[in-house]
């Protein structure tokens, strides 16, 4: 039982996270499907800093210095979004999608140069990080609490505050609505949807590295991120595109992709006998389903995916 | 010695490509008074407010704000100067609040932190001052197009502005609501701001202005008092000749009944009530019947249902002794039903199509422009959309191959209306045609509906405007939620009793 709440937290953190990234980009006009892409990013980033960080380093450090190569791995991959949509007007479902190719690809001709260079005879795309990972954990009793739960946490404080206490806010969701209106009253459209497109690589970078350090101490980077970026996409449009029910979209979905890993301690679902490939597609049928009866009534931002034209009044 | 001008736009010329958008356009605003700034669509006024506005830079002439010259770049720099506008399509967030809207851009803030209860009590000052009836919490979403607009002229009293445009402000509200609106313009007036009144509505412009500048084709052509000038003489300076207010028509020769509706009953999309009961009419070849009331008397589902648009609750639809009530709408059409829609960008053209394929879109799989292996036939495409651009004088930059949206409104009705007249139609349906159009073309619309009846054929006109009630149609039939209430001879009534009728405070019984 514990073990389903700490992973269902685990997993929850990192939808939350990436989900809320989401959200700043489209609050800000820029629809963003390279979200599963950043998340890649973010992962590697923080894996090769894990990967390169000296045994003895101190948890703290370890911790911030993980987090932040993540953030700024995210950070610059989106910038490639954020260029092709904001400035060259491209077509922002088509970048997001080759942004997701390009991330899974791109990581793991990385790592597998960087295992060949260190032995030749290892072609593999793993990166491994058994002792770095304990630097996240605290055992409490026999939950083993993870830092990036309270990480989570604040994001959604944070989040929450910015959208709707704040004046950037205020303008980031008017760029998002009615860019036209926003410029008539002097607000930067284009600066605001830069603004949102970094936080959503700041937050789905995050949500990469917490993802491939939940439960396991090895990542294959040919798997990418396994949907975990569309799955946030899900919870990001269950939510409404709001963060209270961003987080209480990423708890039920969290919970159903925890239910795959744990499933097995508990005898009466053991004894159901279904087969784990079940379970483990639980999290995705239960988006389809979901989306597939609430998106009719799903509100998203009015100019989401459509460049900011000037000239167009 | 004070300068007696709030703002002086001098010599002002702004070129586009091929054309001269502006040309040495001089306009003087007096601080404190209303001053309209009339001319057809297209005359150019659009773009000196623009040039005003810091959204255009002239390649010639000077802007002076009380005297001193003054540099526009960006409405940032009008906005420093105390210039504001309200569009003519708002610039309304619409999920957000009439408050958050009205902070936007120059929010009252703590290191960021939006700090909303200052600007509450301001605007509930101003509200109160000016006459504004405004909801702070309501989202723009849920409240009147009326409400709307008081938003938009609270935003520029709340950054203090004293020079206020008002792009064709009536031209979204009804009667009672440009009523008030004059009422409020008048205040602000009063109160001492000073007042650009774009319009193309010589009433208004009568009933509310001070001073009027007239612009024609880019060219300034006067300013006059209002108090020294009539009507005629300055639709004659818009236009470039005298435009009759009065269509020009002969009596009536009512033939057979084209249309027939019995006990038309359809839903509402707003509310759980139908938005049309039981509403039974017949119009005739050679006449013109016109549906009066006030907007949302179910006028709109109306027509959605006659023309195929929605699907009818019960009752019955004849045409040419045919029933059609669920006959698809190119049937409707291929029949002889033509329908100049209320909402032009919505369910008359395809905006970002050619001229030409919105010409044709009701035709284009007639063998004259479609062979028989499925292919368009351009050519034939290209010399009928010449004809029709030639014959209906619809002006656009590059003729046939000109995309929908980057015409002016007049010009897309006329290309509706030459593309619905020359399918040769049995019964033309007209709802609300001249709606934002300049005399000009009302005048040429107009026209267009007489010669329809006068080929005998049957016109139904659905019209908000009392003058175009009483001037155009044979017959008036009012509506009045959902139900037609009375049945009215437009040379035996009055525009008292006609809004009576509209009003609901008087009502028969009304047999089709």
């Amino acid at each position: 039982m514990v073990l389903l709440i700490q992973y269902t937290l685990l997993f929850a953190s990192v939808l939350l996270l990436v989900a809320l990234g989401g959200c700043f980009s489209e609050h800000s006009g820029v629809i963003n499907l390279g979200l599963e892409g950043i998340m890649v990013m973010g992962a590697l980033g923080g894996a090769l800093m894990m990967r390169y960080l000296p045994d003895g380093t101190p948890a703290a450090l370890m911790v911030l210095l993980v987090i932040l190569t993540s953030i700024i791995a995210g950070m610059l991959y989106s910038c490639l979004l954020a260029i092709s949509a904001i400035h060259c007007n491209a077509d922002q479902t088509i970048v997001g999608t080759a942004m997701n190719i390009l991330g899974t690809a791109a990581a793991t001709v990385i790592v597998k140069a960087i295992n060949t260079a260190a032995n030749p005879d290892d072609v593999s795309s793993t990166i491994q990080y058994v002792s770095a990972k304990k630097a996240f954990l605290v055992n409490i009793g026999s939950f083993e609490f993870n830092w990036f739960m309270l990480v989570a946490v604040i994001a959604l404080v944070l989040s929450y505050i910015t959208l709707y206490k704040t004046k950037f806010g205020l303008r980031l969701m008017a760029c998002g609505e009615h860019p036209q209106a926003a410029d008539s009253v002097g607000i930067n459209v284009f600066k605001m949807r830069w603004a949102g497109v970094l936080i959503s690589g700041l937050l789905g970078g995050l949500g990469g590295i917490v993802y491939i350090t939940c439960g396991v101490s090895e990542w294959k980077f040919e798997y990418g991120v396994a949907g975990f970026g569309f799955l946030s996409l899900a919870v990001m449009i269950f939510g409404q595109w709001k963060p209270t029910k961003i987080a209480l979209a990423a708890l039920l979905f969290g919970f159903f992709r925890a239910l795959s890993n744990v499933y097995f301690g508990f005898a009466f679902l053991k004894n159901l006998n279904i087969p784990s490939g079940i379970y483990n597609m639980l999290p995705y049928i239960i988006s389809l389903v979901v989306l597939a009866f609430t998106s009719k009534k799903s509100r998203a931002p009015k100019a989401e995916g459509i460049p900011y034209d000037k000239s167009l009044r | 010695m004070e300068n007696q001008y709030a703002i002086e736009m001098l010599n002002i010329t702004k070129k586009f490509p091929g054309i001269i958008a502006n040309d040495n356009i001089t306009l003087q605003l007096r601080k404190g008074e209303i001053h309209a700034l009339l001319g057809e669509n297209g005359a150019g006024k659009s773009t000196l407010m623009s040039v005003l506005f810091g959204l255009y830079q002239p390649e010639e002439g000077e802007i002076h704000k009380d005297g001193r010259k003054v540099e526009i770049k960006d409405p940032n720099d009008a906005n420093a100067l105390g210039i504001g506008m309200v569009h003519q399509h708002f610039k309304l967030v619409e999920c957000f609040s009439v408050l958050d809207n009205i902070i936007l851009g120059v929010e009252p803030n703590n290191h960021g932190f939006l700090q909303k209860q200052d600007a509450r009590k301001k605007v509930m000052e101003l509200s109160e001052k000016y006459g504004l009836a405004v909801d702070p919490d309501a989202l723009i979403e849920d409240i009147t197009v009326g409400m709307q607009q008081r938003t938009e002229i609270l935003k520029m009293l709340y950054r203090d502005n004293d020079i206020l445009i008002f792009d064709e402000p009536t031209a979204v509200l009804t009667p009672q609501e440009i009523d008030e609106l004059m009422q409020i313009i008048k205040n602000l007036a009063a109160e001492g701001k000073s007042i650009l009144f774009i319009s193309h509505k010589l009433n208004e412009i009568m009933a509310v202005a001070d001073r009027c500048t007239v612009l024609r084709k880019g060219k300034y052509i006067g300013t006059v008092e209002t108090a020294n000038t009539t009507m005629e003489e300055l639709s004659s300076m818009m236009v470039g000749r005298n435009v009759s207010f009065h269509v020009e028509k002969g009596p009536s020769n009512p033939g057979d009944v084209i249309l027939s509706v019995e006990d038309l009953t359809v839903a509402s999309k707003v509310h759980k009530n139908n938005a049309v009961k039981n509403a039974s009419l017949k119009v005739r070849a050679g006449e013109i019947v016109c549906i009066a009331g006030i907007d949302g008397n179910g006028q709109t589902e109306f027509v959605h249902a006659l023309t195929g648009l929605d699907p009818v609750v019960s009752g019955k639809i004849i045409l040419s002794g045919r029933d059609i009530t669920h006959a698809p709408i190119r049937q409707r059409s291929i029949m002889g039903m033509s329908h100049i829609p209320e909402d032009r960008h919505k369910h008359g053209l395809v905006l970002d199509y050619s001229l030409e394929d919105n010409l044709v879109l009701q035709r284009y799989f007639e063998p004259e422009f479609t062979d028989k292996a499925g292919f368009l036939r351009r050519n034939n495409i290209r010399s009928y959309a010449e004809k029709l651009i030639d014959q209906y004088d619809v002006r656009s930059g590059q003729g046939p191959v000109t995309i929908a949206r980057s015409m002016s409104g007049g010009n897309q009705q006329k290309a509706i209306v030459a593309r619905e007249i020359d399918k040769n139609p049995e019964l033309l349906v007209a709802v609300q045609p001249t709606r934002g159009l300049d005399v000009g073309a009302i005048e040429y619309i107009h026209k267009q509906l007489v010669a329809q009846r006068d080929a005998g054929k049957a016109v139904l006109l659905v019209s908000l405007e009392l003058d175009e009630v009483m001037d155009v149609p044979d017959r008036i039939l009012v509506m009045y939620e959902g139900e037609i209430v009375g049945e009215l001879d437009p040379k035996a009534t009055t525009q008292e009793e006609l809004g009576l009728y509209m009003a609901g405070a008087k009502r028969d019984e009304v047999k089709a």
